[in-house]
């Protein structure tokens, strides 16, 4: 009989209630649902990182270097001295609580140790015991641990159940960034090769071709030009994307599931129809073709090498700035890091629109503009003919994206566009939106097939406000401005919000936009006529 | 009176028995938060589980519509077959039911000898339990075709020109 496998007397001893130990003496329960498989050796050798090898968190053996519990306490006092936000944050909490009760992961599975307080304690305890004082002398007591094996396999199941979305921070008191905890603690874990594949492979591929697929330059090329040629057959108008055109004006980095996935590619499809109209001259990159930056979830050197490739193409291609898609973490990034990393982006100009003539102060540092600050300004000044009825196909509500909304802090502007291009528009309740927003439960390199269970009760509280939206109001698409968003909301509405279509923010844009020499029978971006339009053949 | 008078009589407090019954299968700091937090937005576990309890307690005493059952047993389900729980425990929270129903009207089934009602009540448990385990199959089930369906969706576009092409 397996070992897991109860005998028959067992079975009828009915005990429902989880055994009741304290965190610390209490194991995680890892398994298949739950978690991410690990980096495929080609990956992580090709980024020179430690410990290559064939493992799974499933296995007894993970396989670490000897020496592992010296690294990790080496790297732990490296990051110790060299960030002093981590000190701070090691040393600051008083375990208020504030923030226990925040995240998503925890309200979906009620596991204590997804309470923020208590993922970043597991780091605490034993800095506790290494590095201060009363850890050392009185251990437990002081809240310290030691660093075992165990102990170091919880580490890798948590941080790897954290999206990085700052939800909690909004309410810590001391202003504690949990998601800079979480990120040293995935850069300790890859110093012995303790790497999850949906990060790793990705920065892999961005490393090697520019995007977090793999897709080479002439790839990217075809797709582009597959999406002008799509762009023509649902208007009858041919646009322009020109690819790596020197001396253009603008940079366009769009995340590359931007021009290959459903439903970001209707996204994809709205900015084309909003360029053309305008006369905007822009260009893409081949070789900046990713917005995101998977390095964000891995380490600070791997974030600074992805988020590079962007400034030394606009740098490269002569530009003068530069406009950011639709893309979550990538504004992380380039608002909190890449001033300190990469800048000053002093070789570009402070960004000013060369159809309204505002300039975007906001942007000095990093010369990059939102797609949505820039589309917002056209509509304020009466640049673009919206036609709002294009969209009342679509109930429509708005999710903020975590990092967009905290991070940049850009809550108005996707609501005044996507106000001004449809005629029905939804807001979910006041504590799931704006600086507050629920996560969608797979950001952080989360977001793959593996761990779908850990998705879905992650995505909970943010399906459950749509829920509530789409039973009181109807609405039938929920919109964002992330390509992760976009690729994980479907299938949480699926799950509990059967009937509820995710799409762009300028998939509206590109519907409502009454474009100059658009056939008479134009479609959606999807390819569906407007409602009132409908020939015989479409009913 | 007979055991169906006594149920709908003490409903409250037979449904606080059973939610307490259930939120302590989740870990201690967990049903403390999952108990206390009445916002249906902050607490989508704890206030989808004690809404939906009382539509399944109520078929016990008079007639619910089957839809309106499966409809209250999946928002739970779908839950818990999604959290920490083995497949037992996801769906076995429904026998927690008896317990409740006994620590609260033990006595009184005992000292009127309402046995013969009681078994009835507890067939009815049994059939929910029996439902329970249909909604956590159509779970899994909703789960596996969502992860093929998101694979699709990921190259959707680019197998869309494959198939143009031929």
């Amino acid at each position: 009989m397996p070992e897991d496998q109860m005998k028959p007397e067992e079975l009828f001893q009915i005990d429902y209630k989880p055994p009741g130990k304290g965190w610390m003496e209490t194991k995680p329960d890892i398994r298949r649902g739950k978690i991410n498989w690990a980096a495929v050796p080609k990956s992580v050798e090709y980024l020179d990182l430690p410990n290559p090898r064939k493992w799974s968190p499933l296995d007894k053996d993970w396989k670490l270097p000897d020496n592992w519990k010296e690294i990790i306490l080496e790297g732990m006092r490296e990051r110790i001295h060299k960030f002093r936000t981590f000190q701070v944050f090691m040393d600051i909490c008083v375990r208020c609580g504030a923030c226990a009760d925040k995240c998503h992961f925890f309200i979906g599975s009620g596991d204590p140790k997804n309470m923020p307080v208590l993922r970043a304690e597991l780091l605490r305890a034993v800095y506790r015991k290494e590095f201060t004082l009363a850890g050392k002398l009185m251990g437990k007591m002081a809240g310290a641990r030691d660093l075992t094996e165990d102990v170091l396999k919880e580490w890798f199941f948590y941080f790897f159940q954290c999206t990085e979305c700052r939800r909690c921070s909004v309410f810590c008191p001391y202003g504690i960034d949990t998601a800079e905890i979480t990120m040293m603690g995935r850069e300790l874990l890859s110093l012995v090769g303790l790497e999850i594949d949906w990060v790793t492979t990705p920065i892999a591929n961005c490393f090697r071709t520019g995007n977090h697929l793999g897709i080479q330059p002439h790839g990217f090329q075809d797709s582009i030009d597959f999406a002008v040629d799509d762009f023509k057959d649902l208007t009858g108008i041919k646009v322009e994307a020109p690819v790596n055109k020197k001396g253009a004006e603008i940079l366009f980095i769009v995340p590359s599931a931007d021009y290959f996935a459903d439903p970001h590619y209707y996204g994809l499809l709205g900015y084309m129809a909003l360029f053309h109209e305008i006369g905007l001259d822009y260009t893409y990159s081949s070789y900046a073709s990713e917005g995101g930056n998977f390095g964000l979830f891995h380490s600070n050197q791997a974030m600074k090498r992805l988020n590079s490739k962007i400034y030394m193409e606009a740098e490269r291609l002569g530009v003068k700035w530069i406009i950011g898609g639709e893309c979550g973490h990538m504004w992380r990034v380039i608002n909190q890091y890449m001033d300190t990393m990469n800048g000053p982006a002093d070789f570009l100009e402070v960004p000013k629109s060369p159809i309204t003539g505002t300039v975007f102060e906001n942007t000095k540092a990093t010369k990059m503009v939102h797609i949505c600050e820039f589309t917002a300004d056209l509509i304020k000044n009466d640049k673009l003919k919206l036609d709002k009825s294009r969209n009342d196909q679509w109930r429509v509500t708005f999710h903020d994206s975590c990092n967009p909304a905290r991070a940049m802090g850009i809550i108005e502007e996707p609501r005044y566009v996507i106000n001004s291009c449809c005629n029905h528009f939804f807001e979910m309740p006041e504590n799931c939106i704006k600086e507050q927003t629920f996560c969608c439960g797979g950001g952080a390199g989360l977001g793959t097939d593996e761990n779908m269970e850990m998705r879905m009760r992650g995505g909970l509280p943010r399906a459950n406000a749509v829920k509530y939206v789409h039973d009181k109001y109807g609405v039938n698409v929920l919109t964002c401005m992330c390509a992760i968003d976009k690729a994980v909301l479907p299938a949480l509405m699926d799950y509990w919000v059967p009937g509820v279509q995710v799409g762009a923010v300028h998939e509206l844009v590109g519907n409502a936009l009454v474009m100059k020499g658009e056939k008479e029978d134009r479609t959606d971006m999807r390819g569906e006529p407007f409602i009132g339009k409908e020939t015989a053949k479409d009913v | 009176m007979s055991l169906k008078n006594l149920l709908e009589q003490n409903q409250d407090v037979i449904i606080e028995r059973w939610l307490d019954l259930i939120l302590a299968t989740y870990p201690s700091d967990g049903s403390f938060f999952l108990k206390k937090q009445k916002n249906q937005f902050a607490n989508p576990v704890g206030y989808t589980i004690s809404k939906e309890i009382e539509i399944l307690y109520q078929t016990l005493f008079k007639d619910v519509d089957t839809e309106t059952i499966s409809t209250s047993l999946d928002s739970i389900i779908k839950i818990r077959s999604v959290q920490d729980f083995s497949p037992s425990k996801a769906i076995g929270f429904i026998f927690l039911l008896k317990k409740a129903i006994n620590d609260e009207l033990g006595n009184t089934v005992k000292e009127e000898g309402l046995y013969s009602e009681l078994h009835e009540i507890e067939s009815s448990i049994d059939t929910l339990i029996l439902k329970a385990f249909d909604s956590y199959m159509k779970s899994k089930d909703l789960l596996f075709r969502i992860r093929a369906d998101e694979l699709n969706r990921r190259t959707k576009i680019i197998l869309s020109r494959y198939s143009d092409t031929d």
